[in-house]
């Protein structure tokens, strides 16, 4: 997967995590952030957090979505800025919480808060950092002008490229070249960015970005924070990260189905995916290879059919027979739980294209596997299949492929890579069609 | 010869293997004897191997390929090997690639590992710009130079490489993200055209450390290839590089370039399609504008994926049209000897085979014990003597024969130190050897001597009562025809009037629970003949133990022939030999736990008569 947000809970979670080894000594931060989920009981907050009863708080959505405070979903007072008492926070939580809101066209349900201490501060006092890894190097943007302030006033931001193989030497001056004028306490800021910037860099982070940054003195107050991690990183910095969690995006939240083929794929040395699309859709696809998953998806969007297309989808990476079971029943299942509306037999898609190492025989054994099982339920909702493969054992895997799905009386089509990856498609979705009703 | 700078592989070109992988390098190997080459592997990076050498096939000969610790020592051996083929872990795979850049006759890595993070992968990346070397991947099956070098996996199986004319060189220049659609377009160019000169996937990660455009300025340089197929993925700008590239007249051999992932833009960028660069973070990164681009700056891009073979025939009549290509001379294809696994699988060989084994079967997705699972031996609750029945007799045991045996291992586990075996175990284990070692030396002491009475007692007796020879008869035969004591009879301390405990154990038990005693009730018979001679000559535990063997036998169904052949193989003296072991390896952990030093027997222990020879 790569890159992947994470909640700005656990952005400032690792932060405090971390805190010693890399701004130790210099700069103090006091974590002081709880992190709210449908199932917290918000009645005992304040046990394991006094402080929530002596302080000002903030509360706010932490699901990946950013401009919150211009959709009116920053709750930091109620008559004035900084008098929200916990009482507040529990009856605004409590209305906000499950609550369907819209964010770029996408629907979804509040879930998670994040809730912390008011800090009192000037506008003056709002830097702005942000580092993302890109192609040309690490990019820098800094700013003295933090907080809502920093879109109007982009041109005011300083943006350093580092180059990936600088030496730290070489990074700490390129940062301190380009402070911004502007910056009031320079050497704090430009202190707490080259440290960032290490912390960032060890860290593998995608993007950080902290907006505003409050520094008084050598005080630190990251009131915002965005991240991104490369998740396959885990293996060098997963123990600085901590127990961290990569939610969907917001109102992608991952149905079971997904979430058990992304589990089934976490522990799997092969490649196993799934998104449903429409689970009402006609047209299933069960393909292998990431990149002939794309084809066959463009073949069946081309031919005019995306919006009966129920899923993406693709195993690959040569998965074992029981993976591949596993994997073609949990799309079995989705696929067999009703009837399509128009009546007509859905259709499944088993495609690929000609494997490098992947075993045909071996992997449409699991999908016979599977087959077998639901037999009953394909034949009640009504199925074709239409198959194309090559590679490795691919006329030992087409052959008892066909032959299973004829005796467990399932109407099947088998093509070898002597047919066009994608002619199925259209046989499937166009010529067999017509055929269909003609007839 | 040198090779000109566009070329990363020909002919000669020498490669080391990083990592054991036994597949990939064999198919890399069958490439060469295929195409007619040498082997293209001299060497095997594994750091965690003690071997030196490992066989591989190349035709149907065997050859060694040196393995070593390291690259650097692997690349010491061999300054001829200017390719590192890098199959480590995603873990790994980036100190590898790091490593191989320093040393100076490794000019190209290719890396297949999937999830190295990325900050790993620009590092990579910059580092080979830097050095001016090259690396393909990571995230790929690597590519093929047709005809000349084959990187791992890539092109599939044999049967495919030569279908998709993998095997020699044609006319066009391929480069994709991905593997699997690399080995279809090869397809796809043999059958539409004369295939490919050469063929990279460059790989699906977000930085790949060589893209299309690297790749596809070397084919322009290449005076083989006369056009070029670009397959390029929605997410990224990669493509827009190759764009700038025909717009600009640096490329002027056709391209026909092609993005996949048009589907995306149906789900407002929010669905991961495909490889993980493959996300359009923006307009400009959706396969449509990419594919527009490349339209416009003068590649030739299809309506859909679809259409893509019949714009490659275009392309490749038009230019046979022109003379540019010109048909080429098949070669011939030597035959590849099928894999001896695979054609078994097929059903299409056979062989005899040189053991049978008829107790267990470790094939399965689980051991069995004669056919039973072991999960269900250990839910069903089987003793350990089920267990034994299962594997030394093939049958499941009734109860009460599983309860004798069980008695009978519990009766013959331990009889002290003093005993030679044990004796022997102890002071092989005062001597500092290992466990292995002192129970060997104890079990090796198990003959007709000691422990063998079992054996002895069941084969005398049952042949006494068989023949039908009375008790008189039988003692008589033993003392002038064998010449030797009754095994099973006679005990050092135990008598009539001081029975052995353990005996009168195992015959209440066998009189309660046996379908009949025949031969226990013969040698009782015997007994009397010989305690009426000496009060100790009773039948003791042994001489029990080996008659009941032979009526517990018997009541099973055994056939006389049959069980004289188990006493033959030895099984009952294995009862004493599995049971006793159970003490010997007690007096092993007792002496490892007292620590005592060396035993060395006492001189006034030992009668010394040590002469000189006479007239010496």
């Amino acid at each position: 997967m790569a890159q992947r947000a994470i909640r700005e809970f656990d952005a400032k979670r690792i932060l405090a995590k971390n805190w010693k080894d890399y701004f130790g000594g210099e700069f103090e931060y006091d974590f002081k952030s709880i992190l709210i989920t449908p199932e917290t009981d918000l009645d005992k907050i304040p046990e394991e957090h006094p402080w929530v009863k002596e302080t000002p708080l903030v509360a706010k959505p932490d699901m990946l979505f950013g401009k919150r405070g211009k959709l009116g979903l920053v709750l930091y007072k109620i008559n004035t800025p900084g008098d929200v008492t916990w009482e507040d926070v529990k009856k605004w939580i409590k209305e906000k919480m499950g609550e369907e809101i819209e964010i770029k066209g996408v629907k979804g349900k509040l879930t998670h808060f994040i809730v912390e201490p008011f800090i009192p501060h000037e506008q003056k006092e709002e830097y702005y950092v942000a580092m993302t890894l890109s192609e040309q190097g690490d990019k820098i943007f800094m700013s003295a002008f933090g907080g809502i302030e920093v879109e109007e006033n982009w041109d005011k931001v300083k943006e350093v490229t580092i180059p990936i193989l600088a030496s730290e030497e070489e990074a700490f001056k390129l940062i301190e070249e380009n402070i911004p004028e502007e910056i009031e306490d320079k050497k704090n800021y430009t202190e707490f960015v080259k440290r960032l910037y290490k912390y960032f860099k060890d860290l593998h982070f995608a993007y950080l970005e902290i907006n505003p940054l409050v520094l008084k003195d050598n005080k630190v107050f990251p009131l915002d924070m965005v991240a991104r991690l490369d998740d396959t990183a885990q293996f060098v910095a997963g123990r600085k990260w901590g127990d961290v969690t990569f939610p969907a995006g917001f109102g992608r939240e991952l149905t079971p189905e997904e979430k058990y083929i992304k589990e089934l794929d976490e522990k799997s040395g092969a490649s196993l995916k799934l998104t449903v699309l429409n689970p009402e859709g006609r047209v299933w696809l069960l393909i292998a290879g990431g990149g002939a998953s794309v084809v066959y998806s463009d073949t069946v969007a081309d031919l005019g059919f995306v919006k009966e297309l129920a899923n993406y989808g693709e195993y690959s990476g040569n998965p074992s027979r029981t993976e591949t079971r596993e994997y073609v029943k949990t799309l079995f299942d989705l696929m067999t739980r009703q009837k399509h509306k128009s009546g007509k037999p859905k259709i499944l898609i088993i495609g690929g294209a000609i494997a490098n190492f992947t075993d045909v025989a071996k992997t449409f054994d699991g999908i016979i596997d599977a087959m077998k099982e639901y037999a009953d339920k394909l034949k009640e909702v009504g199925v074709k299949i239409y198959v194309r493969r090559g590679g490795p054992n691919y006329e030992i895997g087409l052959a008892r492929i066909k032959k299973a799905a004829e005796e467990l009386g399932l109407p099947i089509e088998v093509y070898g890579p002597e047919t066009h990856m994608t002619a199925i498609v259209k046989k499937a979705l166009v010529d067999d069609e017509k055929a269909e009703s003609s007839s | 010869m040198a090779k000109p700078e566009y070329l990363l592989f020909d002919r000669n070109t020498k490669a080391i293997f990083w990592n054991l992988n036994p597949n990939a390098i064999q198919r890399m190997l069958d490439y060469d004897y295929l195409v007619g080459r040498s082997p293209s592997i001299v060497a095997i990076v594994a750091p965690t191997q003690n071997r030196k050498f490992e066989k591989f096939f190349y035709g149907t000969g065997e050859i060694l390929i040196p393995i070593y610790r390291s690259s650097q020592e692997a690349a010491e051996a061999h300054p001829e090997a200017d390719v590192l083929v890098n199959f480590a872990s995603f873990r790994t795979a980036y100190k590898v690639t790091m490593e191989a850049l320093d040393i100076p006759t490794i000019r190209t890595v290719a890396i297949t590992a999937e999830g190295i993070p990325e900050r790993f992968a620009l590092e990579m990346r910059e580092k080979a710009k830097s050095l001016g070397k090259w690396i393909i991947g990571p995230a790929t099956v690597g590519g093929i130079a047709a005809g000349a070098f084959r990187i791992g996996n890539a092109g599939g199986t044999l049967q495919n490489i030569v279908k998709a004319k993998l095997h020699r060189p044609g006319s066009v220049g391929l480069v994709t993200r991905s593997g699997g659609l690399f080995n279809e377009l090869a397809n796809v160019i043999a059958r539409n055209a004369n295939g490919i000169v050469e063929g990279i996937a460059i790989g699906g990660d977000r930085f790949p450390g060589s893209d299309f455009l690297d790749h596809l300025l070397r084919f322009q340089e290449n005076p083989q290839i006369k056009f070029m197929i670009m397959l390029g993925e929605v997410g990224g700008e990669l493509e827009y590089k190759v764009a700038d590239a025909i717009a600009s007249g640096k490329i002027t051999k056709p391209v026909i370039a092609w993005c996949i992932g048009t589907i995306a833009k149906h789900f407002g960028g929010e669905v991961q399609f495909g490889h993980a660069g493959a996300k359009a973070g923006a307009e400009r990164e959706t396969a449509d504008a990419k594919n527009q681009a490349l339209r416009e700056a003068g590649a030739l891009v299809p309506k859909s994926f679809n259409d893509l073979p019949e714009l490659i025939r275009g392309v490749y009549e038009e230019l046979k049209a022109k003379g540019e290509i010109t048909e080429i001379e098949e070669p011939e294809v030597p035959p590849i000897p099928e894999d001896y696994n695979k054609l078994r699988a097929q059903g299409k060989v056979r062989r005899p085979s040189h053991f049978v084994c008829t107790i267990s079967d470790d094939r399965g997705e689980e051991a069995t014990y004669c056919g039973i699972p072991i999960s269900e031996v250990v839910e069903k609750g089987y003793s350990i003597a089920d267990v034994i029945g299962l594997l030394w007799f093939r049958r499941k045991f009734p109860k009460w024969a599983s309860d004798f045996i069980d008695m009978v291992i519990k009766i013959v586990a331990d009889h002290g130190p003093a005993v030679s075996g044990a004796h022997n175990a102890r002071v092989t284990a005062r001597a500092g050897k290992d466990l292995m070692s002192a129970l060997a030396t104890a079990i090796l002491t198990i003959g007709p001597r000691f422990g063998g009475a079992i054996d002895g007692a069941a084969k005398y007796f049952k042949m006494a009562k068989d023949k039908g020879m009375d008790p008189y008869e039988f003692v008589d035969y033993m003392k002038n025809v064998e010449k030797k004591n009754i095994p099973g009879i006679g005990h050092r301390i135990k008598s009539v009037k001081n029975p052995d405990k353990r005996v009168e154990l195992l015959k209440n038990y066998a009189k309660k629970h046996f379908p009949s005693t025949e031969y226990l009730d013969y040698a009782l018979e015997v007994e009397k003949v010989t305690t009426a001679k000496k009060e100790n000559l009773i039948l003791n535990v042994d001489g029990t133990i080996g008659v009941l063997l032979v009526d517990m036998f018997k009541a099973l169904g055994y056939s006389d022939k049959e069980i004289e052949e188990l006493i033959e193989a030895g099984a009952f003296n294995a009862f004493f030999v599995l049971g006793r072991s159970i003490g010997f390896i007690g007096h092993i952990l007792d002496e490892k736990r007292l620590g005592m030093p060396l035993y060395r027997h006492p001189w006034d222990d030992i009668l010394y008569i040590v002469e000189r020879p006479e007239g010496e």
